[in-house]
């Protein structure tokens, strides 16, 4: 039971920074139709900013992780304004080839720029652990839990009371009806792609200083936030916010209780069953035929 | 490209090591031969059936394993006290069990996956090289993780008036290379200009349309993902016993996007376009070795899908043939 | 042989809580041709789509030849004899136009994967039968001198033809139309009932749903009048064109009381 308790702590505090992978996968997915390859590559940006920003500019903890966001959101902007809008009325298949290319060119130029040795982020936090009766948490950890809670909650109001929130729900729900209504497409996916990559980004520079950072590290990821992405059914952002905390937990409790050495392959096998086996509950409505 | 200009370039390429028979050159063309095998069976689902699989590594990482582990036997528990013992075989028989295996996952793997299409099936491939990485991984005691695969046997051949004989000489492994080549192009040409390509070819082009002139859309799809996964494991298993050491990096994403790389520059959907591309992207790395540090090939790759994507999305192959075949 | 080819009984189609078909029961004989008609959102495309399998139906049973084939896959049906033309997305774009027909004919080989690895004479002489069919094919729906021409390269008139070609390439027993004639000018559209006509005189049984009334009057044995997914009336030509019924859910009932 107590150890059961331990798992339900460790699992929400990796679903936070799932949660965040998830919504910026789905988010450009639901408006863009765009399956951003390179996400995981943002993710990994983002700890190397963060590193960049504290190790070699010596700048604030906390600071830096506000710039390696921002800097994560103007490569998104980047990557929207190069590759993706010339793409727009392209078949979604060139795009993820145009996307695995970019992800390609992203993680290479990290490890051309940094080498592959790991880097550690030193951070103002202690090394001991809280301890609440049976349950013990490093405090980093559970700061990155708050913000990552914190970040999800902005997330939320952006959508709810800004008007591009309320551009970008439009057009995830029916773009051709939202580009009638006089949404202006190219601002709105703009928006959607660096929106998508700053919480990338952001997950990127909260987990790197609780594990290491190196240039393969989002590659994991990146397919991680597929699974969060399909276990929260492909396309709703509350589904990929659940999605996220679920992949956490199965991953903790899987791990914990069934086998250590495959508790990273519990979502990939949790995504092929559900998309394999209850497909037509995830895909959306088909074209009328005729 | 006309037959006899395509059996001109194989007498060319087969009477290569006789004309320079430099070592060096040989390891290059025959590692580049064996992802070309790789890139023409993908090339049957990603260019014929229009499938973007994008977990192809996994049916040449089974047929590595597979031979590799048919050629060293194991024991493995199986549960219930049961042991599941098996000899070393020869290498032929490696071989065989590279295809028949690969070939099995390559039917599973159609029956589950193609139930969806687009996005879905992109993920649902990717995840299942994925998840037999982690296997090949902590799977110790069949694979030997991460340790990986050692000392597997070269392949050997029955020669006429020498018996078995095994295949150590570079020379030796690239004509191996090349006849396994030259037999997955015709192959797979079979099936194209069959009435089976034609099929695959009509559910590329319009599904709904093709089902309703009578073409089962699963069946033959998922002929073609056995035939593309066992070709995919024949060239796992001359990777095996060519490298002589397997580890379960063999399932890494990027051996896959190399090979989609190597059909989209060539020209997917036609036949030369794998062996076109594949040449390029196949001895680039040789090309740059010494001159750029080993990121600079990856990024080179990546750059290239971009623009090929972008401004010659059709390829090279039907670039340079005015009429498309 | 039994007195109906196609029955569709009690049929109810539902999208998304939406009743797209409320309650629907007609018969086609063999050897007629049959229309389809009705005001638009009538439920005549949705129709088409489940006797063919692209949708399924809430309830109700859809015999062909006395076997049930609702429910079944699309291409399963067309194995059984029964195939339908598209509205739209008529042909194999990126192939010629003799790469459809041959396409098209698909039913009529056996060809499998051995015949495709060792091509010897059955799968020879299989594909050169099948060649010939795919010439006479196109050479009834006068496009022999377009073979080689990309499908999509073909005047709009023409494509409509192929796709129709095609539907009929297999020799169905049953023929679903959708709409063969829509967006077609006067001159295509009487090419396109000649071609009809043909095609009942080769025995295939025509269920058609078009919206060219002079098309339907002149070449229906009988017409099935949809409104609302329901039907309304059914009958020959004749009988139709007086029903008070049919002429109010087309001109209105607004119209008809005034």
């Amino acid at each position: 039971m107590d150890q059961a308790l331990q798992h339900l702590v460790n699992g929400t505090v990796l679903g936070g920074t799932y949660a965040l992978l998830g919504i910026g996968l789905t988010l450009v997915f639901g408006v863009m139709r765009v399956v951003n390859f390179t996400h995981g590559e943002l993710y990994a940006f983002g700890a190397y900013m963060t590193y960049a920003a504290v190790s070699l500019l010596g700048l604030d903890f906390y600071l830096s992780l506000a710039l390696a966001t921002l800097l994560g959101m103007a490569l998104g902007a980047a990557i929207e304004f190069l590759l993706l809008r010339p793409m727009r009325r392209a078949d979604i298949d060139s795009t993820m080839l145009v996307m695995i290319g970019a992800a390609l060119v992203l993680q290479n130029g990290e490890m051309w720029a940094w080498g592959g040795v790991a880097k550690l982020i030193p951070n103002p936090f202690p090394g001991t652990p809280l301890v609440v009766g049976p349950v013990s948490v490093l405090p980093l950890r559970l700061f990155v839990l708050v913000v990552s809670i914190a970040l999800l909650l902005g997330f939320w109001l952006l959508l709810d009371r800004t008007r591009i929130g309320m551009a970008m729900r439009a057009t995830f729900q029916d773009p051709e009806t939202a580009a009638l209504m006089g949404v202006r497409i190219n601002w709105v996916n703009s928006a959607t792609f660096a929106i998508g990559s700053g919480l990338a980004a952001a997950a990127g520079a909260l987990l790197g200083p609780v594990f290491m950072v190196s240039p393969t590290m989002g590659d994991l990821v990146g397919l991680k936030a597929f699974a969060i992405v399909i276990l929260g059914g492909l396309g709703s952002l509350p589904g990929a916010t659940i999605g996220g905390f679920a992949l956490g937990f199965v991953e903790e409790f899987a791990g914990g209780f069934v086998s250590t050495e495959y508790r990273d392959a519990f979502g990939f096998l949790l995504i092929i069953l559900i998309l394999a086996l209850k497909p037509q509950g995830l895909v959306p409505a088909k074209e009328r035929i005729g | 490209m006309s037959t006899l200009l395509g059996w001109g370039f194989v007498a060319a390429l087969a009477a290569l090591p006789l004309l320079f028979p430099d070592p060096y050159l040989l390891a290059v063309l025959t590692s580049a031969g064996i992802f070309i095998i790789g890139a023409i069976s993908l090339n049957l689902l990603l260019g014929y059936t229009g499938q973007l699989s994008l977990g192809h590594v996994a049916f040449f990482g089974l047929g590595a394993y597979a031979s590799a582990l048919a050629t060293l036997g194991f024991d493995i528990a199986i549960g219930f006290g049961w042991r599941l013992v098996v000899a070393p075989q020869p290498v032929w028989l490696g071989f065989l069990a590279a295809i028949v295996v690969a070939g099995g996952f390559g039917w599973l793997l159609g029956r589950l996956a193609f139930r969806v299409r687009g996005a879905y099936f992109v993920i649902i491939t990717v995840c299942f090289a994925q998840v037999l990485r982690m296997v090949a991984l902590n799977w110790v005691e069949l694979t030997q993780g991460p340790m990986a695969l050692i000392s597997i046997p070269p392949f050997s051949l029955w020669w006429p008036g020498e018996g078995w004989i095994a295949l150590y000489r570079k020379d030796q492994n690239y004509w191996l290379v090349l006849a396994v080549a030259v037999l997955a192009f015709l192959l797979v040409r079979q099936v194209v200009r069959s009435r089976i390509g034609r099929a695959l070819v009509a559910l590329r082009a319009n599904e709904p349309l093709a089902r309703s002139v009578g073409i089962r859309v699963t069946h033959y799809l998922v002929v073609a993902a056995v035939i593309s996964a066992g070709i995919a494991g024949a060239a796992g298993s001359l990777f095996a016993h060519y490298v002589r050491i397997v580890d379960p990096d063999v399932f890494l994403f990027i051996y896959t996007v190399t090979m989609v790389i190597m059909v989209v520059t060539g020209g997917k959907g036609t036949l030369w376009g794998p062996v076109v591309g594949g040449l390029v992207f196949g001895l680039m790395p040789d090309l740059l070795r010494g001159t750029a540090p080993p990121e600079a090939q990856w990024i080179i790759y990546g750059t290239a899908m971009i623009l090929f994507v972008m401004f010659l999305p059709r390829g090279i192959v039907p670039a340079l043939v005015r009429r498309p075949s | 042989m039994s007195e109906v080819l196609l029955s569709v009984e009690g049929l109810g189609v539902q999208i998304g809580g939406l009743t797209a078909i409320a309650d629907m029961s007609f018969t086609v004989p063999p050897a007629e041709v049959v229309s389809l008609i009705g005001p638009n959102g009538a439920g005549k495309t949705t129709a088409f789509n489940v006797i063919t399998g692209y949708m399924r139906p809430t309830r109700g049973r859809i015999l062909f030849e006395g076997r049930p084939i609702a429910g079944l896959a699309p291409e399963r049906i067309a194995a059984r004899g029964l195939v339908r033309s598209f509205q739209r997305t008529s042909v194999f774009a990126g192939c010629t136009v003799f790469e459809n027909a041959l396409m098209a004919l698909h039913l009529r080989g056996r060809a499998g994967l051995l015949d495709a690895l060792l091509p010897f004479l059955r799968a020879r002489r299989e594909e050169a039968a099948l060649r010939a069919e795919a010439a006479e094919l196109l050479d009834l729906v006068g496009l022999a001198d377009r073979a080689d021409l990309p499908a999509e390269a073909l005047a709009y008139g023409e494509q409509r033809r192929l796709g129709i070609a095609m539907a009929a390439a297999a020799h169905p027993r049953l023929l679903l139309l959708d709409e063969p004639a829509a967006g077609l000018n006067p001159s295509e559209t009487a090419e396109c009932m000649a071609l009809i006509r043909c095609l009942k005189e080769r025995g295939m049984t025509v269920l058609l749903v078009e919206h060219d009334m002079a098309m339907v009057m002149r070449l229906s044995d009988r017409i099935v009048v949809l409104n609302q997914g329901r039907i309304i009336a059914s009958g020959p030509p004749a009988a139709i064109r007086q029903d008070p019924e049919v002429i109010r859910a087309y001109l209105g009932a607004a119209h008809a009381a005034a």
